[in-house]
């Protein structure tokens, strides 16, 4: 009797939590859906009684989704090879060679993880302006490839797997480091990248604050500036702004379903470094 | 029957070993590689990494401090140095200290989130129908842009919004509810209630994560020993993922010191939302005052760094120290 119970027990709090998570989800589509005279005149859970397109088409063409998503796309781009090039060739120099003050970069690399990025951003700023910087796309490229730890420490960890006698057979053959850098580690290192490219993906893809506040040129909006600035204008309709929402949230959505398991992959990864 | 256990227990051994011999074999290789390689040849890999951690990580840190000393506006030429005198205005001006006693609400429901995330992941760890299905769809908010989870909640929590209809539903008066976001004795609750709705999926899957690496052997030997599940929770899973609570513990804890994005473009920090970066960013940005919100950031530092140093000292984490 007791078993069954729990068991009932289990399901309803997975079903329970499901509800809480899904509800806020589902209403939003439904508003998203419904055209302006249906939303002013039906209950916030009734669905859609004509589905419409049209606030979609609104949210997208009004609050300029397609140079956000050109904007984010290209930051994105940038920044995730950068990553990847600075990142495994910081993680090669500390995995393979022995150095004099080797403890001591290893120990930049470990505090900068500690420093919490937002607050900093206070005196970041001064160095990004100082450089010109600011308002271009170049200041957010360079803060997400320059201060990304996480994911040296992911190469790191992952190149110790990587046989070292592979380097020293290429040596005897008359490889550079160079050449074994890039034809040796960086090919085998393909798990680690995947791994760095998701979570740095959604990361960039995601981030507010760096773009908010280096890039306030409204051609420069990548898609989250672009559908907090839509906010102002678009006040309490929230049938548009419920559609760009989920303009926002459906490209999340689908690399989600088709990456499940490298994501949650990626993330247990990344989070005990 | 002893035979059986005797094989479980090799499996567990082999895979408990199987990273130990690479880094020994590759300790004494490296002693040997880099010997021929030349000296600068590391360097120049780390050229660039280096020039980018120091010039936008350790830069500004710097910078702050020295800023958090001045009465600097952020544009004027002149930076007078002002001695203690930002760090005294901040712990002195109730407004602004006050800032503390809104990371508490997200502290507190940091717990909550991280007993739900244990909860579900123990749970699911179990054999369970569509746990696939339960699992992405309580992780999912996590990826959500943040921007969105902001709309999705503001309309949620507004007047005959989502919350109001969903109570409306459950048979409770329109009248009686409060303005979930207009007063100031809910706003954090509501605020921070809505953090919990977007980060127990990371935690989750997380825990989710670690308790699945534990070997099932474990888990047959303690069935035949008839242990129960609350003793199997106890005993196996629970130290098992002691780690990553640790790890995630002090996550939340600078993590609720460093709230943002949300109460930002919810409520821009107004009716009492304020949380410390909010207070530190305006303090900057709009009031101009970057000698006192330096002195305000370099404060989080100290803290974030004690808590850490704390948590270290309390457990020692091999998976971290990688020097």
């Amino acid at each position: 009797m007791t078993r069954v119970l729990v068991v009932i027990g289990k399901y309803a709090s997975l079903v329970l939590a499901c509800l809480f998570t899904l509800v806020p989800l589902v209403v939003l589509l439904f508003t998203g859906l419904k055209s302006t005279a249906e939303y002013a005149t039906s209950g916030v859970l009734d669905p859609p009684k004509n589905p419409t397109l049209a606030n979609f088409v609104r949210a997208f063409t009004e609050a300029k989704m397609a140079s956000a998503f050109l904007n984010t796309t290209i930051i994105l781009a940038v920044s995730v090879v950068g990553t990847i090039l600075l990142g495994t060739m910081a993680a090669y120099a500390l995995d393979r060679f022995e150095f004099r003050f080797k403890k001591t970069v290893f120990l930049l690399f470990l505090l900068a993880t500690l420093i919490p990025g937002v607050t900093t951003q206070v005196a970041t700023f001064q160095v990004v302006n100082a450089f010109g910087l600011y308002n271009t796309r170049l200041a957010p490229i360079i803060l997400f490839m320059g201060t990304d730890i996480i994911s040296i420490y992911i190469f790191i960890q992952f190149m110790r797997s990587i046989p070292v006698s592979l380097d020293e057979a290429a040596t005897v053959d008359g490889a550079n480091h160079w050449t074994i850098y890039s034809k040796i580690i960086l090919p085998l290192l393909t798990p680690a990248i995947a791994t760095v490219v998701i979570i740095k993906g959604i990361g960039i893809y995601n981030e507010f604050y760096i773009p908010f506040l280096y890039m306030p040129s409204r051609d420069l909006g990548v898609i989250s500036t672009s559908l907090q600035r839509f906010k102002g204008p678009m006040g309490t309709q929230w049938e548009v702004l419920s559609a760009g929402a989920l303009i926002v949230i459906i490209p999340t959505l689908i690399v989600f379903l088709a990456l499940q398991k490298y994501i949650y992959n990626g993330l247990s990864a990344g989070a005990v470094k | 029957m002893s035979s059986d256990t005797a094989t479980g227990e090799e499996i567990v051994l082999s895979t408990a070993d199987r990273p130990a011999p690479r880094p020994r074999k590759r300790r004494s290789a490296t002693s040997t590689a880099p010997a021929r390689g030349w000296p600068v040849t590391p360097w120049i890999f780390l050229l660039v990494p280096l020039a980018l951690l120091i010039t936008f990580g350790y830069v500004p840190v710097a910078n702050m401090f020295w800023y958090s000393v001045t009465d600097w506006n952020g544009v004027s030429k002149v930076k007078n140095f002002v001695g203690m005198d930002n760090y005294v205005e901040f712990f002195t001006r109730p407004e602004l200290f006050g800032v503390f006693r809104v990371s508490l609400y997200y502290l507190a429901a940091s717990i909550i989130q991280m007993s739900l995330a244990l909860y579900f992941a123990t749970i699911l760890s179990f054999s369970t129908r569509f746990k696939n299905l339960f699992k992405g769809i309580l992780f999912f908010p996590y990826l959500i842009n943040g921007v969105a989870i902001s709309f999705i909640f503001l309309f949620f929590f507004q007047p005959a919004g989502t919350l109001d209809s969903v109570l409306g539903l459950l048979g409770i008066s329109q009248d009686s509810l409060p303005l979930w976001l207009g007063d100031p004795a809910i706003i954090n609750f509501s605020l921070a209630g809505t953090s919990v709705w977007r980060y127990t999926g990371l935690n989750f899957v997380l825990f989710l994560g670690a308790i699945q690496s534990i070997p099932g052997q474990i888990y047959e030997a303690a069935d035949l020993d008839g242990a129960s599940r609350w003793n199997q929770f106890r005993y196996i899973i629970a130290p098992s993922i002691k780690p990553i609570i640790s790890l995630s513990f002090i996550l939340a804890v600078s993590g609720s010191l460093s709230v943002f994005e949300i109460p930002f473009i919810m409520t821009d920090g107004a009716n009492g939302s304020a949380t410390f970066v909010i207070q530190t960013v305006k303090t900057a940005f709009n009031n101009n005052k970057v000698g006192l919100a330096s002195a305000m950031a370099v404060v989080l530092l100290v803290i974030v760094l004690v808590v850490t140093w704390i948590q270290r000292m309390l457990v020692p984490d091999e998976k971290v120290d990688i020097a």
